[in-house]
């Protein structure tokens, strides 16, 4: 007699799928930290780290050897334990979002469907926006456990950075959830597979969301809370070795995260472009689900670029200037799209016709 | 105010409208801007594969020259060391046997020469001061080293190799093959 049966399978076939993200993401981070010094070499007319292996290909090796073997220090005033928490916590924060995003279709092995997805929970969307708000406690936590000032400092502007900006960003959301009608990124996904992407309705809040994203990853123009000029580093100055790491780590893969939550919000997710991926699916089989994951990982690589376009061109915002842009800019452009596509659904609920 | 040049700018200090105050313009045009540097040709020289040309007047790492026939031209009369505003040079001298006369040109000799390389100013004082054409500045400059002791270049560091029986070797640190 079974009264609790688990599904022993279903089981190992996740884990294998969550350790695979796992190490992937930590391997694109990895090499996103590369590719942000290449980019920033190209822009700036020079070639970059090349000493490594070809190209500097073995760059980011070199850079985890250094990051392992520095000292470990940890001031005599710091709080040890939140200290220690600040890191790790940021670092689970950020890797917790992949959870839910869905990375391509189904994948068919011995007679099972693996959903390529690792949870397709119904409020996929609520779970980042939870997730993300968490990965500033990292942050917090760990400028506070330093017990020193710029290190307070920044991690209040963090603080207050996220707060304005994740307003607008939920706002924005809203106007999408309204055309999907749904939480569920998987579904969303579907949603753009048999239409248009999101982008096409939503140019306005995909900008809004995507200024949000930049200010919620601490990228420039949005990075304040690490301002190496005014703060000295900010939140992780009193850090060093491999908690430095970490939080420059969880920086990388906040990136990358937020940019698979764009590509699946507004850029249809793993939706091959200009090709039925249903008819993919019957010609050549799991062949498609690959293809899919390799589109929504290059949608992501283009995301990143962009990231880092940007932060190589415009310098930091100063302090009133990022409020003003947060409180009297971006809320209220959210708001007046949130607006303008409610009327619309209204309309076309009510039989109207475009 | 009368202004010193034409070039004057009067700046704009109007509020800024709606859409100047989200930068978003502004944004695309500094982007557009780092984007052409993508295609840009990057003035890098990698260092240690390709070298930025010497010019002829060069003063580098010092060489003690050698004759047509393969002998040591320092005859150790010390005008290179009084020379020296750095005091980077000494040298012991020794008189030349008569066996010797295949190895040094002159009856007396540099027995030990050194020249203290974290001294050195490069000026080449030494080079003008030689009567005998026996050092030079070359256009090579002193390597980094570990050890202050193998900052002092000794006679072996110095010499050039012998025409006569090195010719590979003189050919080599002239330059000419690689």
């Amino acid at each position: 007699m079974t009264v609790l049966t688990i599904d022993w399978i279903l089981l190992i076939e996740k884990l294998a799928l969550i350790i695979i993200i796992i190490f992937a993401s930590l391997g694109i981070a990895l090499y996103t930290t590369f590719a942000e010094r290449k980019v920033a070499a190209i822009l700036q007319d020079r070639p970059g780290p090349n000493r490594a292996g070809p190209f500097g290909i073995l760059q980011p090796l070199a850079d985890g050897v250094k990051m392992f073997t520095k000292e470990e220090i940890i001031p005599t005033h710091a709080n040890k334990w939140l200290f220690i928490l600040g890191p790790g916590l940021a670092m689970v924060a950020s890797l917790m979002t992949c959870a839910v995003i869905p990375w391509g279709g189904t994948i068919e092995l011995f007679e099972r469907k693996i959903n390529l997805q690792v949870a397709d929970v119904n409020i996929a969307i609520l779970y980042i926006f939870a997730v993300v708000s968490l990965g500033i406690y990292g942050i917090m936590i760990g400028g506070w456990a330093s017990n020193n000032k710029f290190s307070l400092m920044a991690v209040l502007r963090a603080a207050s950075q996220a707060i304005s900006y994740e307003l607008a960003m939920g706002l924005s959301l809203i106007a999408v959830l309204m055309i999907t009608g749904t939480l569920s990124l998987g579904e969303m996904v579907k949603q753009q597979q048999a239409g248009y992407w999101n982008i096409v309705y939503q140019p306005l809040g995909f900008l809004i969301f995507f200024i949000c994203a930049l200010a919620e990853c601490n990228r420039t123009p949005f990075d304040l809370p690490e301002a190496e000029s005014e703060l000295n580093f900010g939140y992780h100055q009193e850090y060093s070795s491999m908690k430095l790491g970490f939080y420059l780590f969880a920086e990388y893969i906040n990136m990358i995260m937020s940019s698979a939550v764009m590509a699946t919000l507004y850029f249809g997710g793993y939706d091959i472009p200009f090709v039925d991926d249903a008819k993919l699916f019957t010609s050549i089989g799991n062949w498609a689900a690959l293809i899919q994951v390799a589109v929504i990982l290059t949608k992501i690589v283009i995301f990143i670029f962009v990231f880092m376009w940007i932060r190589w061109t415009i310098p930091r915002f100063r302090y009133d200037q990022l409020m003003n842009l947060g409180w009297k800019k971006m809320i209220p452009l959210a708001l007046f799209n949130m607006l303008i596509t409610a009327f619309i659904v209204l309309l076309k609920h009510n039989g109207w016709k475009f | 105010m009368n202004t010193l040049t034409n070039r004057a700018k009067q700046v704009n200090r109007s509020p800024m409208t709606f859409l100047e105050s989200i930068y978003l313009w502004e944004i695309f045009k500094g982007m557009f801007i780092t984007f052409k540097h993508m295609f840009k040709k990057q003035p890098t020289i990698h260092f240690p594969e390709q070298t930025r040309p010497y010019s002829r007047v060069f003063r580098g790492l010092h060489v003690l020259n050698r004759d047509e026939e393969g002998r040591e031209r320092c005859t150790a009369c010390g005008l290179c060391a009084v020379a020296c505003p750095a005091e980077a040079i000494t040298m012991e001298a020794a008189e030349r046997l008569p066996e010797e006369e295949h190895l040094y040109r002159e009856e007396k000799y540099a027995a030990k020469y050194e020249i203290n390389m974290l001294r050195c100013i490069f000026c080449g004082l030494c080079e003008e001061a030689c009567p005998k054409d026996a050092i030079y500045l070359s256009e090579t400059f002193a390597p980094a080293n570990y050890n202050r002791k193998n900052f002092i270049y000794n006679k072996q560091d110095l010499l050039i190799p012998n025409p006569t029986t090195e010719t590979e070797l003189l050919a080599k640190a002239k330059g000419e093959t690689k």
